[in-house]
């Protein structure tokens, strides 16, 4: 019989996500996928899944759910109260598995043994939001089956992982295409200042609230490829911090790139959370 | 040509045009350099994305300098026909624009060899540029809602919409052609390259509505083709 849960919570949002739609760019079709890619791919390890197999991407905790069968499942990511963390454990048929609000960070990822087997679309069961492809995000009353393609356990009781980090955060900067778009005084106020997160902020972006950045130059700019980190400066000079859900090409200039290791620590961030770009 | 910093795993390569972005292109996917994930055409640029478990940057910029332009990039692709129903809402608007009748719009966006430069926007969505010089502004205030189908001209580019959404393109007509299908395979019916032609599939009585043809023995031939 197939494994499966029903979901009587879902918090603020929750999607499920897997490694996404690479490589269909040149169609317009964004690669989404879980945006704190080494958390998701922990918790996959830890019950023995497949690299990509789907999971629940759980923003600001809250989610609940009952199995319907013995289960065995993950929690990785934003540390949620109530529940085991980093480690392999068991939902007995009947039992509630229940995520309270995270300590730090904002995206908790939940995978289960066998994965979240939904229907995939374009190679991925991802849910991209931007781009509505993918499963509809997750509504109370779901019930979501899993696969029965898994590898065997790993022989580890717990993943020692760092919480994602409280307070200010701060991440490695590259100079992006249009850099000289913008003044030395721009790139100094981007680097220099501790800007705050938007609560407008979702999985196509981080958006950041701080002074703006002083352009160098008017004048519009040809819509152009954009990868993930992307530093996008619309007119209102405030940064856009591209995450998994981004389009694939947009029109304002992109100043930088946060460097790729730090990405993950970008997807944690919450809202009223202060970040600092630095360039070396 | 210049190859800007676009992130720990891509370059951008900035072209003169867009027929430099399609004769790079052309290139780049008859020949993709190691490790590569995806080749984002746009405007003016080409994005390359690699995998860095496979390549470096700076190999990926080696490859990219050594790319050489594909002179025949607008005959490479297979051609695909659109049939169009000319009922759009701004025909008259864009026949103004160009300073021509309503029928000449129809029979210069049918004469068009139109070749997809790049998608965006949202998913199958092309930018489709031709040989002639179109330049059509954007309506100044963009509609919240166009319909899906709605075939469509702004700037330099025609496209279709994949699916309802708000735009601010100026629309010509509509085509029952679904250029994103989740039921098909490939689901986006415009991949750059790909080559289009317009065809007149206005039904007579809709064609009278819009007054005598200048050329009605060009039309008719049009949809006899």
């Amino acid at each position: 019989m197939t494994a499966r849960f029903e979901v009587l919570q879902t918090g603020p949002l929750t999607t499920v996500q897997d490694l996404g739609r690479p490589g269909q760019a040149a169609l317009g079709i964004g690669r989404s996928g879980a945006c704190d890619r080494t958390s998701y791919q922990l918790a996959n390890r830890l019950v023995g899944n497949h690299p990509g197999a789907a999971a629940l991407e759980v923003t600001f905790g809250g989610l609940s759910v009952v199995a319907d069968s013995d289960l065995v499942y993950a929690i990785t990511g934003a540390p949620c109260s109530g529940v085991p963390l980093n480690a392999p454990a068991l939902l007995r048929k009947g039992e509630v598995l229940q995520l309270g609000t995270p300590r730090t960070g904002l995206r908790t990822y939940v995978a289960f043994r066998g994965g979240v087997d939904v229907d995939p679309v374009l190679g991925s069961r991802s849910t991209d939001l931007l781009s509505g492809l993918g499963p509809a995000p997750v509504t109370v009353g779901d019930v979501i089956a899993l696969g029965k393609d898994h590898g065997p356990m790993p022989g580890v009781d717990l993943a020692p992982v760092a919480d994602p980090p409280g307070g200010e955060v701060t991440v490695r900067v590259l100079p992006g295409p249009r850099r000289d778009w913008f003044t030395d005084a721009g790139w100094t106020s981007l680097t220099g200042q501790s800007y705050t997160v938007s609560s407008n902020s979702n999985r196509v972006g981080v958006r950041l609230e701080g002074s703006p950045l002083e352009r160098a130059r008017d004048g519009e700019l040809p819509s152009e490829g954009m990868d993930l980190g992307a530093l996008q400066i619309p007119p209102s000079g405030l940064p856009v911090l591209f995450l998994a859900d981004h389009p694939v090409t947009g029109g304002y200039p992109v100043i930088g790139y946060v460097a790729a290791p730090d990405l993950d620590a970008c997807a944690q961030l919450r809202p009223g959370q202060s970040l600092r770009f630095r360039s070396r | 040509m210049r190859i800007l910093p676009s992130g720990s795993s891509a370059l951008l390569v900035e072209l003169g045009n867009l027929d430099e972005v399609l004769g790079y292109y052309a290139a780049l996917r008859a020949d993709p350099p190691a490790g590569v994930v995806d080749i984002v055409p746009a405007g003016r640029t080409v994005m390359v994305v690699v995998d860095l478990s496979v390549t470096s940057l700076a190999a990926l910029e080696r490859a990219l300098l050594n790319t050489v332009p594909r002179e025949d990039r607008r005959a490479g692709g297979d051609l695909v026909e659109i049939p169009v129903v000319y009922d759009g809402e701004d025909l008259g608007d864009v026949a103004e624009l160009l300073g021509c009748s309503v029928e000449e719009v129809v029979r210069r966006h049918t004469a068009e060899q139109w070749t997809v430069a790049f998608c965006g926007f949202a998913p199958g969505f092309g930018y489709l540029t031709g040989e002639s010089d179109w330049d059509i502004p954007r309506r100044s205030s963009p509609r919240t809602k166009v319909p899906a189908g709605s075939v469509a001209l702004a700037g330099e580019f025609s496209g279709i919409y994949p699916r309802e959404s708000p735009g601010g393109w100026q629309l010509l007509g509509h085509t029952d052609v679904a250029v994103f299908d989740l039921n098909r395979d490939p689901a986006a019916l415009l991949s750059p390259g790909r080559r289009v032609r317009f065809v007149d599939a206005s039904a007579p009585g809709q064609e009278s509505d819009r007054g005598d043809a200048s050329d009605p023995g060009g039309a008719s031939d049009r949809r006899s083709r």
